[in-house]
């Protein structure tokens, strides 16, 4: 994958299946350090399936062998020298999260996080997100929650509204990172 | 930073409009979106047919996406199924393809032939 946003895209779809109600996503940076955590509500998995998840050759799909997802992500994570874990608990929910060293030539910018929370809210717009953008001095946050609320039964898989979330995701990336990572447009 | 009173803004206009619309989905646009798919440029394909659809004011296409569809080297995919739940599927797709699809297919009704699955596996 090119960039974080990617990554996101591509593992908030294993939460999505788990059938989670809500995804958290959070970056943050501190110390050098680029985190990178998603969290939902999911089904969660079970210990044996959560030991093997990061081999390329597990996957829960029954139509062939691979599931790369998890895979590229820790490949990712680890080129920068950094790691990645996983915490799951049956019938909870999931933690993916993904260490990476910020300031490693080998790591991938952040990339377009507006897209693809267009995409995931387009795509399934019942579900629920909450985006956390951090460093050691600002925060940034966003509820999809509180979106709707404001919405107040107007349906929020709509064009312009859909514009207006990725714009204040954009400035808010760039309101935390601007300056110090300084890739918002990927 | 985008301000909540433009967000007020967008609903009250959406509201008036929601009473106008047709809100059956007749037709509906697939896209997968597993890991295949994202890496092979999914995202731009999804957001342009979201944005023409729009675009051009088309209100009876509903846009989702699912996982990987079997094929992994001809993404992107995307599987047009029509009313009557013919389906179609194109595959190696750009934004630029998914615009002419939403041109021809989606709103004129013509299939674009030379995207689909079919004409790809015939010149291979």
């Amino acid at each position: 994958m090119k960039d974080l946003s990617l990554h996101l895209l591509d593992i908030v779809q294993n939460s999505i299946k788990a059938e989670a109600t809500l995804i958290i996503i959070e970056l943050e940076y501190c110390a050098g350090k680029l985190l990178f955590k998603i969290t939902d509500n999911g089904c969660g998995m079970e210990p044996e399936i959560l030991e093997k998840v990061t081999d390329p050759f597990t996957t829960t799909r029954t139509t062939r062998k691979v599931g790369m997802g998890l895979p590229l992500l820790k490949q990712s994570a680890e080129m920068t020298g950094g790691s990645l874990s996983i915490d799951s608990v049956k019938g909870k929910g999931t933690v993916v999260q993904a260490e990476f060293i910020a300031g490693s030539i080998d790591r991938i910018p952040v990339g377009d996080m507006d897209e693809t929370i267009k995409v995931l809210v387009q795509a399934n717009p019942e579900l629920d997100y909450e985006i956390y953008f951090r460093n050691e001095m600002r925060e940034y946050e966003f509820k999809t929650s509180e979106v709707k609320k404001m919405l107040n039964g107007v349906p929020i898989r709509n064009m312009e509204i859909l514009q207006w979330i990725g714009e204040n995701i954009k400035d808010g990336l760039k309101e935390v990172f601007g300056g110090v990572l300084n890739e918002i447009s990927g | 930073m985008k301000s909540l009173a433009e967000l007020e803004a967008i609903r009250e206009k959406a509201l008036k409009e929601i009473n106008l619309r047709d809100n059956t989905d007749k037709i509906r646009v697939v896209v997968g979106m597993a890991t295949c798919g994202i890496a092979a440029g999914a995202r731009p394909v999804m957001n342009a047919f979201v944005e023409e659809l729009n675009k051009r004011n088309i209100q009876n296409v509903n846009v989702t996406m699912t996982g990987c569809i079997g094929v992994c080297r001809l993404e992107p995919i995307a599987e047009v199924i029509d009313a009557k739940g013919e389906k179609t599927t194109y595959v190696k797709l750009n934004a630029e393809k998914a615009r002419r699809i939403v041109a021809e297919h989606l709103v004129n009704g013509h299939p674009v032939v030379e995207y689909t699955i079919g004409a790809a596996e015939e010149n291979k």
